[in-house]
């Protein structure tokens, strides 16, 4: 038996034409582009300033695949329960966690995201529908399922949100997750960003197929297939099955092919590390610039560059004004190391 | 005698295994990349083939319960985690299968496999990426637990662990991989008979811990010389069976003990080395109440700042010993 696979969704080469904007307003566009771009101009700071030595801990960066977080955020309200992973600045800034805190927090600083205790990979978006991130791969999965669960049992209307890799897809815990959110029927959708790669390993060496969507579709859930460089694609996918599991009819999986422009960990490109990977394939996917077609879309449809560049500039400058604060934070207390063990402060 | 780092000795022991135990193969994550385990695997599969040595998907659980399986049919599996955080979904595996095996078919049937769990933290890296779990596993009857903290101990545990029948954990530490010693070569060697054994001989303390805690021990050893006391090591490499043999009659010398572990203080090594040692001995030979320095019991902080606080250093050992000599 041959499995289906991803074909042109995985090729580089095609899906590089402006969007389609037709049942977009420009009001959504906009919005859409520029929680894009302050993604990608928060993680470029922060990609300076790993290089630069400042910030030690491991960041791993979702330059390249900024659309799927924010096509799904389009529908999200703050009382939805995302979970996210080790790549999480993404899913973290598009449900509108504070771009100060981000920074803050990749500093270690007290007031970051999670007050200094976690860094890049444990993110919290208080307030907001990004319910935490942790970077045991696929360990945040079943969290979703049960914080849908929860908004089942309260009859909330909301959603939990599990975005994961293809690479997590091979974790047994996922189909687990999967089983028991089909047959409860809860409100939980699964966003796997998949970029064909786990590390350095690309998804033909670890599976075998390159389309994960055979495991939504394995568990009879509403499961769709979306490139996922694509944000109005992504956005209208997301809207519909977000839809139907806030109406009570069950989870959704999304696949959202996509790529990143960096290296598993850290600035550097991978280039000379994955088996696949080269320089040729990632200039290949730049063209796939999830940013640059939306804004060819709207150039195209008569918005002046103008209006556009005063848009990324105001993300670029979010960003680095959100950097400058973070290097006055305060650093944690030292009690905090004790205080933060257990909810009554510390091994009392 | 050559002379070799931590890390490159185990790279030593995996192409001692390959090359003269043709049943042995290698399976984890990471294997075929530079990132993932240090200079310690460094090209083995272009040496030995991606056969036996096996880049795998992101399925801890799957990997070594494989290996449980392989083992129970003639191979000598090493099932590779490049964290010792990420072998926790494999936990069943080690715990309700392999541990048990042996036991629960009447000695009949034996899982021969390694399971080998590194520990690789600091750098900012957090609560999960952290974890120094020895404690937890050498808590497992059935499964034995050791680790090495000389670069030979890095070589010879690792074909001591792989050629036992038995499962066995083997735990290396990354802080340790620069270490250099002078090697012998490599033979086969029986698990059964390497014990804990006194690295350093002193009058006044013993100092007794495992890997990191060993290498912190040898560390206040040194610096408490220059002030005339004399410090006893033990290095605590198996610790499952755990053999006490030696830390006990290094106490009965010299009266005093001082436990390490680089890991959590509750139910720790060091309160299995305290114990056993005071279970052993007639209290009047003790000079005076055994102590432990330990982790706090937190996870691992992610800020620099917090993490220069978390970790126990050698000062603070010294500054224990003089206390209690004080
Ligand atoms: C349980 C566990 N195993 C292994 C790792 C190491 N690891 C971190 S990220 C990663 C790759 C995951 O790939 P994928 O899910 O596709 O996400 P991507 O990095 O591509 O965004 C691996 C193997 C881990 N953090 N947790």
């Amino acid at each position: 038996m041959t499995l289906n696979r991803l074909g042109t969704l995985a090729d580089p080469n095609s899906f590089q034409d402006p969007l389609d904007l037709r049942n977009t307003p420009d009001e959504v566009a906009f919005e859409m582009l520029y929680r894009m771009a302050l993604i990608r101009r928060a993680e470029e700071q922060i990609a300076e300033m790993v290089l630069a030595g400042e910030i030690k801990c491991p960041c791993h960066f979702a330059i390249g695949q900024e659309a799927p977080a924010v096509g799904i955020s389009m529908h999200l309200r703050a009382t939805d329960r995302g979970f996210g992973a080790h790549r999480s600045h993404s899913h973290y800034l598009a449900s509108g966690g504070s771009v100060d805190k981000l920074f803050a927090e990749v500093l270690g600083r007290a007031t970051g995201a999670s007050h200094g205790m976690g860094g890049s990979m444990h993110l919290f978006g208080e307030g907001t529908a990004f319910a935490g991130s942790v970077p045991i791969v696929a360990g945040t999965v079943p969290l979703a399922v049960g914080a849908a669960l929860a908004a089942k049992l309260d009859g909330s209307g909301d959603v939990g949100i599990a975005y994961f890799g293809d690479g997590a897809c091979e974790e047994g815990i996922v189909h687990e997750s999967l089983n028991l959110a089909a047959t409860m029927k809860l409100p939980v959708i699964f966003l796997v960003e998949n970029n064909l790669y786990s590390s350095h390993l690309d998804i033909n060496l670890r599976q075998p197929s390159d389309r994960v969507a055979r495991f939504g579709e394995a568990h009879g859930m509403a499961t769709e297939v979306v490139d996922g460089n694509d944000v109005v694609k992504m956005a209208s996918v997301a809207g519909r099955l977000i839809e139907r599991a806030r109406a009570g009819e069950g989870p959704g999986f999304i696949e959202a092919v996509t790529y990143r422009w960096l290296g598993h960990v850290g600035p550097d490109a991978n280039i000379d590390v994955g088996l696949r990977r080269s320089a040729e394939e990632v200039s290949a996917w730049k063209k796939r610039d999830p940013i640059a077609r939306l804004e060819a879309a709207l150039l195209a449809r008569g918005v002046e560059q103008g209006d556009i560049n005063a848009l990324k500039d105001n993300a670029e400058r979010a960003a680095k004004d959100a950097r400058k604060k973070a290097y006055d934070a305060p650093w944690p207390k030292e009690t905090d190391l004790l205080d933060f063990v257990y909810a009554s402060g510390g091994a009392k | 005698m050559t002379v070799q780092s931590y890390g490159k000795a185990i790279r030593d022991g995996f192409a001692y295994l390959l090359e003269n135990h043709p049943e042995t193969f290698v399976i984890g994550q990471g294997l075929w990349s530079p990132w993932y385990v240090g200079s310690s695997m460094t090209e083995l599969e272009k040496e030995f083939g991606k056969e036996r040595v096996i880049d795998t998907p992101v399925s801890e659980w799957a990997c070594t319960s494989a290996a449980v399986g392989a083992s129970l049919f003639g191979k000598k599996p090493i099932v590779v985690h490049p964290r010792m955080d990420f072998m926790i979904f494999a936990t069943d595996s080690l715990v309700n299968q392999a541990a048990k095996w042996s036991h629960m078919l009447g000695g009949q049937a034996h899982p021969g496999l390694t399971v080998r769990g590194i520990i690789n933290r600091g750098g900012e890296q957090g609560a999960q990426h952290s974890q120094s779990l020895q404690s937890w596993y050498a808590h497992i009857p059935g499964l034995r637990v050791v680790m090495p903290y000389t670069p030979q101990d890095a070589r010879d545990l690792l074909i001591a662990a792989t050629l036992c029948p038995d499962p066995v954990l083997y735990i290396d530490d990354r802080w340790l991989y620069e270490q250099e010693a002078q090697m012998p070569p490599a033979k086969d060697i029986d698990l059964t008979t390497i014990k804990n054994e006194v690295i350093r001989e002193g009058a006044d303390i013993t100092l007794a811990g495992c890997s990191w805690g060993t290498h912190l021990a040898m560390e206040a050893a040194a610096q408490l010389e220059e002030d005339g006391i004399s410090c006893e090591v033990v290095d605590l490499r198996v610790l499952n069976p755990f053999d006490g043999e030696a830390l006990i009659q290094s106490v009965r010398k010299t009266g005093r003990l001082v436990a390490i572990d680089a890991s959590w203080k509750t139910c720790g090594i060091a309160s299995e080395a305290i114990t056993r040692v005071v279970e052993a001995i007639e209290p009047r030979l003790l000079r005076s109440s055994p102590l432990r320095i330990t982790l706090p019991d937190a996870p691992a902080p992610s800020s620099s700042r917090l993490e220069a606080i978390y970790y126990p250093k050698s000062a603070q050992v010294v500054a224990t010993v003089k206390q209690m000599l004080n």
